[in-house]
């Protein structure tokens, strides 16, 4: 799959170390990297220019910090004015006194919007106190106003219709006076797909805004989109004024640059984020990740972070030495399920972890609660044990097998099947020893979250997953040499300097 | 592919396989340059701005300068960027031109575009000779043949069934619609309305049905109904969601099993607009649902679909057909040489 940005900057650069500053040549190179890896994340052609300029001028003559080396220091630049450009956290959507409010959802075919209308509206009401009212004038796709219907029935938001008429103008005058009569405050338009460069339906745009003077516009761009983001956004912004983005179908694998080209041609905020089909799937936009993703950083940064805050480094030294001396007891794999579990969700977890890690695979919110279910039978199980029977797993006979059993409300094929898995993990963990991957990572506070993952994956039937780890020698290796010490030593700079910053 | 309009290796113009068999030799040749006409002044109209856009300013960078030199080749670069074929393929590209530029066969502007034109040809000719159904090698007996068309969500499936069913149908073929995406709101009445607009029957289900078992009742329903084709309708769905890819699987499981080698086709479609992702896409719906070709939908817009090429290239997956619009007529057969010339007249 890609490879990251920073490995090929360590690449290219590795020569070029020790001389305190960024030379102009360093940068040279390093832009070459970083302008091809923007490209390939879909971010226009030109905003790549742009931006590979605006690096150069910040880079050049730079001070190296002492902790960083010159690719560090280049992927550092380069990250936080990509994150600078993406803009705040800005979830908001304006609203003013006049009654309703109308928001229209504009966008390309296909792009979300329908469904993106959906889930908006259901978040305003569940937790901004409004009273949201749907129509759609969408009166060319067939069936369009007739899903916008059941939308509106799945999420509990009410949908106005008028089937006596196709004409959108007549359609957005209804739903405005409807909202009136009926106090609904918040009024949001579902308008049909359309191209930009199709005149008639762009100046039917400008006729419903002139109409219903939108409070916000927002503009649906779909995660996928390439090169041409940038032509669409810009002629939409120029017909009808966009207020705001939605990023949508960011559940799956693309970069994501066209948020990058988008954001700077119409220089409008993504104010939302679609992840998924169901209603709920939709998140507040955090600039840092679109960067991270973007550069194929994965969300290590803030990964490291969360795990160095929640696990003490003690705590992670002590298991450390459990796994690597191979007394690694049911009761330890029980205190490592519980620190997991504070990580939060699989599915999250995964995203956040760096393609080399995940090979690029992912998993669905599906895969997510199987494992997470799996965990829960887990603890469930060890915890009917004695505490004899978690410190030496041999003990464990079959008529305690079936007093655990029953105490779980599990089965002894499932009792079974937990202490394969913990045997294999122990096996596995002195494997990684030698192989010293573990204790690369552990060393550097990552131990409970290495060891958890690997027992979790390794042993918990999810076939594609478990190779990711647990899968032998082999990609051990290649996940060891990729993964150096960039990244978690970047990190763990990062902190000090932060810690740095603390002290001032 | 046995139904539709294709040309033959061996053959300037294109030919119907099975169908117009009834029709005299002369009857036949006019009615394809009569197609192959129209499928020309539309193709180009369709694409004409994009067209536009690369042609005026291949002419724009090229103006003033007397050679090809480096400067030139930069922005020559950001051109090919911009229509999606993706980095790889543009590499390969202007390794091409430099090579040419340096062995002085290529020199001017004309040059320059000849061979652009022929390197993009090799990959989209070299596609279609590999992976490609043939329908010389089709059993013509095939009865029902099932196509199936997949895709991420919003791509365009559900419109390009509707536009192939009335193709199909127009060829006196017998069509039966598949209503399998249980899942989005208003799927199957969507598609209800297309197989109305083409007069094909349709089976469908109530939403958050399985979707294996619409297909199961639609394949019987094709066999009892001696249905020619059936054309199925799935689910929008990420290549990255296993739980999702699995369902495919075992949709395509299942057609096999009631229809031995179904499905006979399976058509992955991707919008224009998709950037470097729609690699990734191709390559994990080929994985699981053994794609054969490739629909390129939205090409009326001003996205010029380069993904397509790079996944031709990389991945030797045909472009089969292109979207050109959201009526029911609005899809024809992809040509490689109107799409070549429609960018580099
Ligand atoms: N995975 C995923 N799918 C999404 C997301 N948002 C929308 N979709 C899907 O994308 C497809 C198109 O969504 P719609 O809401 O119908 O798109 P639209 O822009 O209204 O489409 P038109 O009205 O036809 O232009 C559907 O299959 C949706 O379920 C998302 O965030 N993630
Ligand atoms: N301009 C244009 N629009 C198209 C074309 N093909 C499809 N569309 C539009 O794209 C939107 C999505 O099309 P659908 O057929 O619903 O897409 P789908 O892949 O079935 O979507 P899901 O089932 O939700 O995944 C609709 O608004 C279509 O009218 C095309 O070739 N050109
Ligand atoms: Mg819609
Ligand atoms: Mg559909």
């Amino acid at each position: 799959m890609f490879e990251s940005l920073s490995d090929k900057l360590k690449s290219t650069l590795k020569n070029l170390r020790g001389e305190g500053k960024l030379t102009p040549e360093h940068v040279d190179v390093a832009l070459r990297e970083i302008r091809m890896a923007l490209l390939e994340a879909d971010v226009n052609y030109k905003v790549a220019k742009d931006f590979v300029e605006s690096v150069r001028a910040k880079a050049e003559g730079q001070e190296v910090w002492q902790d960083l080396k010159p690719h560090e220091q280049v992927v550092k630049i380069v990250y936080d004015e990509l994150v600078g450009l993406m803009g705040g956290t800005s979830s908001r959507l304006v609203f003013t006194k006049q009654i309703p409010n109308v928001v229209m959802i504009v966008g390309l075919q296909g792009s979300g919007k329908t469904t993106s209308t959906g889930k908006i509206s259901r978040w305003l009401k569940d937790n901004q106190e409004r009273k949201p009212l749907l129509v759609s004038v969408d009166v060319y796709r067939p069936a369009a106003r007739e899903q916008l219907r059941v939308v509106g029935g799945a999420v509990g938001v009410a949908v106005y219709q008028d089937k006596e008429t196709n004409d959108p103008m007549t359609l957005v005058r209804g739903a405005v006076l409807h909202a009136q009569e009926m106090g609904f405050d918040t009024l949001m338009v579902d308008t049909a797909g359309r191209l930009h460069i199709d005149d008639d339906l762009m100046v039917e745009l400008e006729q419903i805004k002139a109409e219903t003077r939108p409070v916000e516009v927002l503009f649906v761009a779909d995660a996928m989109t390439g090169q041409d983001a940038v032509r669409s956004a810009e002629e939409f912004h120029r017909r009808v004024g966009i207020t705001g983005v939605i990023l949508t179908k960011m559940d799956g694998d693309a970069r994501g640059g066209a948020a990058l080209s988008i954001k700077q041609v119409i220089g409008q905020p993504v104010k939302f984020v679609g992840v998924g089909e169901k209603y709920d799937a939709i998140e507040p936009f955090y600039p840092d990740r679109i960067a991270q993703r973007i550069l194929g950083m994965g969300d290590v940064l803030s990964l490291i972070e969360e795990v160095q805050g929640k696990i003490s480094e003690d705590e992670a030294q002590k298991q450390l030495e459990k796994m690597t001396s191979n007394q690694f007891t049911l009761e330890d794999f029980r205190n490592q399920l519980g620190q997991f579990k504070k990580l939060g969700s699989m599915s999250k977890l995964m995203k956040m972890l760096p393609e080399q890690m995940t090979g690029g695979l992912q998993m669905s919110d599906e895969q997510s609660a199987e494992v997470e279910a799996q965990m829960k039978r887990t603890e469930a199980i060890i915890g009917s044990m004695t505490r004899a029977e978690r410190n030496n797993h041999k003990i464990i006979d079959a008529s305690r097998k079936t007093r655990i059993a029953k105490g779980s409300g599990s089965t002894i094929a499932e009792v079974n099947g937990l202490l394969r898995q913990y045997e294999q993990m122990k096996k596995m963990m002195a494997q990684m020893n030698r192989g010293g991957l573990f204790s690369k990572l552990a060393g550097k506070a990552m131990g409970g979250l290495g060891g958890g993952l690997s027992g979790l994956l390794g042993g918990g039937g999810m076939d594609g997953l478990g190779g990711m780890f647990g899968g032998g020698s082999g990609s051990n290796e290649e996940f060891d040499n990729n993964y150096d010490e960039t990244r978690d030593s970047l990190a763990k700079r990062l902190k000090k300097k932060k810690r740095h910053k603390k002290r001032k | 592919m046995a139904f539709f309009w294709r040309r033959k290796k061996d053959e300037d113009k294109f030919s119907s396989s099975i169908l117009g068999l009834d029709k005299s030799l002369e009857e036949l040749k006019a009615q394809e340059e009569a197609v192959e006409r129209e499928i020309g002044v539309r193709f180009t109209k369709a694409i004409e701005k994009t067209r536009d856009s690369i042609n005026n300013k291949l002419d724009t960078i090229f103006e003033g300068r007397k050679q090809i030199d480096e400067a030139f080749l930069d922005e020559l670069e950001e051109m090919l960027i911009s229509t999606d074929i993706g980095v790889a393929t543009t590499m390969q590209i202007l390794e091409a031109i430099r090579k040419g530029v340096s062995r002085q066969e290529i020199n001017d502007l004309g040059a320059l575009k000849a061979a652009m034109r022929k390197e993009l040809l090799e990959i989209l000719h070299h596609s279609e000779q590999r992976g490609v159904a043939d329908e010389r090698k089709y059993d013509l007996d095939i009865k029902p043949y099932v196509l199936m068309v997949v895709g991420v969500n919003g791509v365009g499936k559900t419109t390009t069934i509707g536009k192939l069913a009335q193709r199909i149908k127009n060829e006196g073929h017998g069509v039966l619609i598949c209503a399998a995406d249980t899942f989005r709101a208003a799927a199957s009445d969507q598609l209800e309305i297309w197989a109305e607009r083409a007069g094909v029957p349709i089976i469908q289900q109530k939403q958050g049905t399985d979707p294996a078992a619409v297909l199961f009742d639609s394949l019987r329903a094709a066999k009892s109904r001696n249905a020619d084709v059936l054309i199925v309708d799935t689910a929008g769905r990420l290549h990255n969601k296993s739980n999702l890819m699995a369902e495919l699987e075992k949709m395509k499981r299942i057609a096999g099993r009631e229809v031995p080698q179904a499905p006979h086709e399976t058509l992955l479609v991707i919008d224009a607009v998709t950037g470097q992702n729609g690699l990734e896409q191709a390559r994990q719906f080929m994985k699981t649902a053994d794609v054969t070709g490739i629909v390129l939908t939205k090409l009326d817009g001003t996205a010029k679909g380069g993904i397509a090429v790079a996944i031709a290239k990389e991945l030797n997956l045909p472009i089969r057909y292109v979207g050109i619009g959201e009526q029911v007529d609005d899809l024809m057969v992809f040509d490689p040489e109107s799409y070549v010339n429609g960018l580099f007249n």
